[in-house]
């Protein structure tokens, strides 16, 4: 779901960049000294698992696991998700330079909106419960980012629209795809570790 | 960093073996990332079609004075192409504009197809000219720059941790990976397969959040008091400002181009 250089219109491009610096201001003010570690090796495994392959059917897509990352994180997801876009498209070639801001608005922002919806739902009841909040959370986020991907090309010309149905329609399996792995990982951490959401990591 | 991607796969920085790179990689690491965003604005400022070809020129040219594995990193940007191909084919049907052919009955336009070729050739050159100049640094050197170059020293500090974290939570992915395998499990389409993905994957962070504890626990020990001291320093030669300057020339004379 990388957008490229060049197709965006500028105001897009320059509105998305400061829409996220803005996110990632908010989510470095979040971080005292103390947290580092334990935002930096969840960043490190977010962009792991986001190169994990999941079948689905004859072929297969790869994790984004953003809502998981809001839902941990909190505001620290805009940081930890640009940092993960950066390395992306200097050392893997993948998505852009100048589309780096609105690139990482369209994953990271549905990712603080999980958390501050479900955040509090999936700690709370028995871990079923918290699990199945869990992946409507997952299956939200994804959802946000493509729509937010289909609105960022939408307003750059209607020429576009086509393409952004497609990548909207194209994502659904991906929705209920992220939404069971969040669930299930979100039970799994609810029965391994129950501190782990009740503390909120890093709020 | 970059085994993630594929197993043996190296940064363009690893896999240039013994041979010392060319040009580029002496030039002073600051300099060639202030350069990348120069050139990557006035590329996507690019629209005429000649001038987008030159700018993409000038990234091979780059990517041959780098004395980079030419072969891999194509096939790297090329790897990009291919998650965009789609929006690219759609583009012709979707503009309006001089009928190029019809095709079931959607007529595809000339505008349409030089737009489509216009961000082709934006995303190439970009992305390209991204990889030789930054992407052939090592992961830790782009942290000590963009430091230098004032980035917030918590996003520098945060970058750090994951480049160097990447690596470790892989093998222990490709571990869990592993002991699910010899338990006999093959993934496929169904509920069983997803179920111990999410496990896999809640497994995976839970040890994440483990691991930090242990790794702030061992800094403090250490006499971590919240600061990360970056050391690296980097110099300005007459190099730096010769190649600076003619990047730059580059940059002008490709938008006098575009606007002829």
């Amino acid at each position: 779901m990388h957008i490229v250089d060049g197709a965006l219109s500028n105001p897009v491009v320059i509105g998305g960049a400061i829409a996220a610096a803005g996110g990632i201001a908010m989510g470095l003010r979040s971080l005292d000294l103390d947290r580092i570690p334990t935002a930096g090796v969840l960043s490190a495994s977010f962009f792991v698992a986001s190169l994990i392959h999941v079948p689905i059917g004859p072929s297969s897509v790869h994790l984004i696991l953003n809502g998981l990352a809001g839902l941990l994180l909190g505001w620290a997801a805009f940081p930890a998700l640009f940092v993960g876009l950066l390395l992306q498209a200097v050392f893997f070639g993948f998505g852009g330079l100048t589309v780096l801001g609105i690139n990482t608005l369209n994953i990271a922002l549905p990712a603080v909106l999980t958390w501050m919806i479900f955040g509090r739902l999936i700690a709370r009841g028995s871990a079923i419960q918290g699990a199945i909040w869990g992946g409507i959370g997952g299956a939200f986020s994804i959802a946000a980012t493509t729509a937010f991907v289909a609105i960022s090309l939408a307003m750059s010309g209607d020429a576009f629209l086509p393409a952004a149905k497609l990548v909207f329609f194209a994502h659904i399996p991906v929705m209920g795809i992220e939404a069971m792995l969040t669930g299930f990982a979100v039970m799994l951490a609810r029965k391994v570790k129950p501190e782990l959401f009740k503390k909120a990591v890093l709020t | 960093m970059a085994h993630a991607l594929e197993p043996q796969a190296k940064t363009l920085a690893e896999a240039g073996g013994s041979e010392p790179y060319g040009v580029i990689a002496d030039l002073d690491p600051r300099m060639r990332i202030a350069i990348t965003c120069l050139f990557a604005v006035v590329t996507v400022a690019l629209s005429s079609i000649p001038s987008l070809l030159t700018a993409l020129s000038v990234s091979i040219g780059l990517l041959l004075m780098s004395r980079l594995p030419i072969r891999r990193t194509l096939k790297r940007m090329a790897m990009m192409d291919s998650f965009i191909i789609f929006m690219l084919v759609l583009l012709p049907f979707s503009m309006h504009g001089d009928t190029m052919f019809t095709l079931f009955g959607f007529a595809a336009s000339w505008q349409g197809f030089w737009k489509a070729i216009e961000i082709a050739l934006t995303a190439n050159a970009v992305i390209l000219a991204l990889m030789v100049l930054v992407g052939s640094m090592e992961p830790v050197t782009l942290g000590h720059a963009l430091h230098k170059l004032r980035c917030p020293e918590v996003l520098v500090h945060l970058l750090m941790f994951t480049i160097r974290y990447i690596e470790v939570l892989r093998e222990e992915y490709l571990r869990l990976c592993g002991a699910m395998k010899v338990r006999g499990f093959r993934p496929g389409t169904n509920w069983h397969t997803y179920r111990s993905f999410g496990y896999l994957v809640g497994m995976m962070l839970i040890r994440a959040i483990e691991r930090s504890e242990r790794i702030l626990d061992a800094m403090k020990c250490r006499g971590f008091s919240g600061r990360l001291l970056l050391l690296q320093e980097f110099n300005l030669t007459r190099r730096d400002y010769w190649f600076a300057t003619m990047m730059c020339a580059i940059c002008v004379s490709l938008l006098i181009l575009d606007f002829q």
